[in-house]
């Protein structure tokens, strides 16, 4: 009985067209991923079923967690600026390296007065080194005088300056936070006409 | 891995020890495997690592005479306080008890909708929307406070405000134990 013999054929598939699609793939991935910044202060955001994205460009984070304000403001090249005039503003004078090293941290939360030390400290220790928070303000009285203040208002400034648009807010707070903590800020943003500002959340879709 | 070797092998006795010729194909197997683990892994990382925002608008302090003047029937008073809990009253302030309510879908939401309905049925005219006063008391965290602002997203009403809450609505939260 003679059998039909079905030719063997080999298993191996070309995988080259299927690798180059891969790394192509991986590749655009790899461009357009805005990797995560560690947060200097860890905050725990609550869930909303908001979906709308916090915009990339002329937006300024506030971070309130744990009783310490944090602030963070997009762009190099406002917060290069930024620090030349909160500098001004507090007659302290940052040197070009000191502000080249401020323009490439996105968030701080150190009073103006070791803000110099703060930045000569190397990447390691500054990781090591927990952050007082930026001085909010204690009561109502004091709101216009506050470091806080100061620093968003110079913010808006620079931003319309550069970039000759308003710049946005977000608030991120800590889900724990007790109200006035929060309301605080928004104290400080009102105080300078600011009444459209986001509030950062997390998204909830088990609702 | 699977690639079936097809070469003749070794060469015949007694002839020329020839060196082996080997094939110029790579197994890309792996390493598609690796740059399809490496997508997955950024996908994940950009989407889903996005925060969003909730947008608000707060009445500007500056100008004193665009305050509008309420009408009480149509305001539903959410006041906030200590351990997630909430309590509300619709009308001026006093002359109905708080209810006791608390963040779930049965909860806060189901009174909302319902008090938007009843009071839209009762009042008439082309302003009959309820009005929602939303007061945070010291004891609340933040985190209440963004649940009630999206708990009126998704239930859609139409108008609401954050106003500083007075002392006899913290005595109002301090007898039922909230405060």
């Amino acid at each position: 009985m003679a059998r039909i013999k079905i030719p063997r054929k080999s298993t191996a598939i070309d995988m080259t067209a299927m690798c180059d699609v891969a790394f192509l793939l991986l590749t655009f991935f790899i461009l357009t991923a805005k990797l995560k910044q560690e947060d200097p202060l860890r905050v725990d955001v609550p869930a909303s079923t908001v979906k709308v994205n916090v915009p990339d460009v002329d937006m300024a984070t506030i971070t309130v967690g744990h009783g310490k304000v944090f602030f963070g403001l997009e762009g190099t090249d406002l917060r290069k600026s930024l620090l030349e005039e909160i500098g001004k503003k507090y007659s302290v004078a940052f040197t070009p390296e000191e502000i080249q090293k401020f323009s490439l941290i996105p968030t701080f939360g150190v009073p103006v007065n070791t803000l110099k030390q703060y930045l000569a400290l190397s990447t390691e220790d500054k990781k090591k080194y927990t952050q007082p928070g930026i001085p909010a303000p204690k009561d109502s009285t004091d709101i216009v005088t506050s470091e806080l203040f100061n620093w968003i208002y110079q913010a808006r400034i620079v931003t319309r300056n550069l970039h000759n648009k308003e710049l946005r807010f977000a608030i991120k707070g800590d889900s724990r936070e007790q109200y006035p903590e929060i309301g605080k800020i928004i104290d400080v943003l009102q105080k300078q006409a600011v009444n459209k500002f986001s509030l950062i959340t997390s998204l909830n879709q088990g609702k | 891995m699977a690639e079936l070797d097809t070469s003749g092998g070794g060469g015949k006795k007694g002839g020329k020890v020839r060196s082996k010729k080997a094939s110029t194909r790579i197994d890309l197997t792996a390493m598609v495997d690796l740059a399809f683990l490496l997508i997955t892994f950024f996908i994940m990382a950009t989407t889903l690592a996005k925060p969003k925002a909730m947008d608000t608008i707060w009445p500007d302090k500056t100008k004193k005479d665009v305050q509008l003047p309420v009408p009480e029937s149509r305001t539903m008073t959410v006041l906030l306080g200590s351990n997630h809990s909430i309590e509300w009253y619709v009308g001026p302030p006093g002359k109905t008890p708080p209810t006791v309510d608390h963040f779930t879908k049965n909860g806060i939401r189901k009174s909302l909708i319902e008090k938007n309905k009843e009071i839209e049925a009762t009042h008439s005219g082309k302003d009959n929307y309820m009005i929602v006063l939303v007061k945070a008391s010291d004891k609340s965290t933040y985190k209440d406070f963004v649940s009630i602002l999206d708990e009126l997203n998704i239930t859609g009403i139409q108008s609401h405000a954050v106003v500083a809450i007075t002392p006899p609505e913290i005595e109002l939260l301090k007898k039922d134990g909230n405060y």
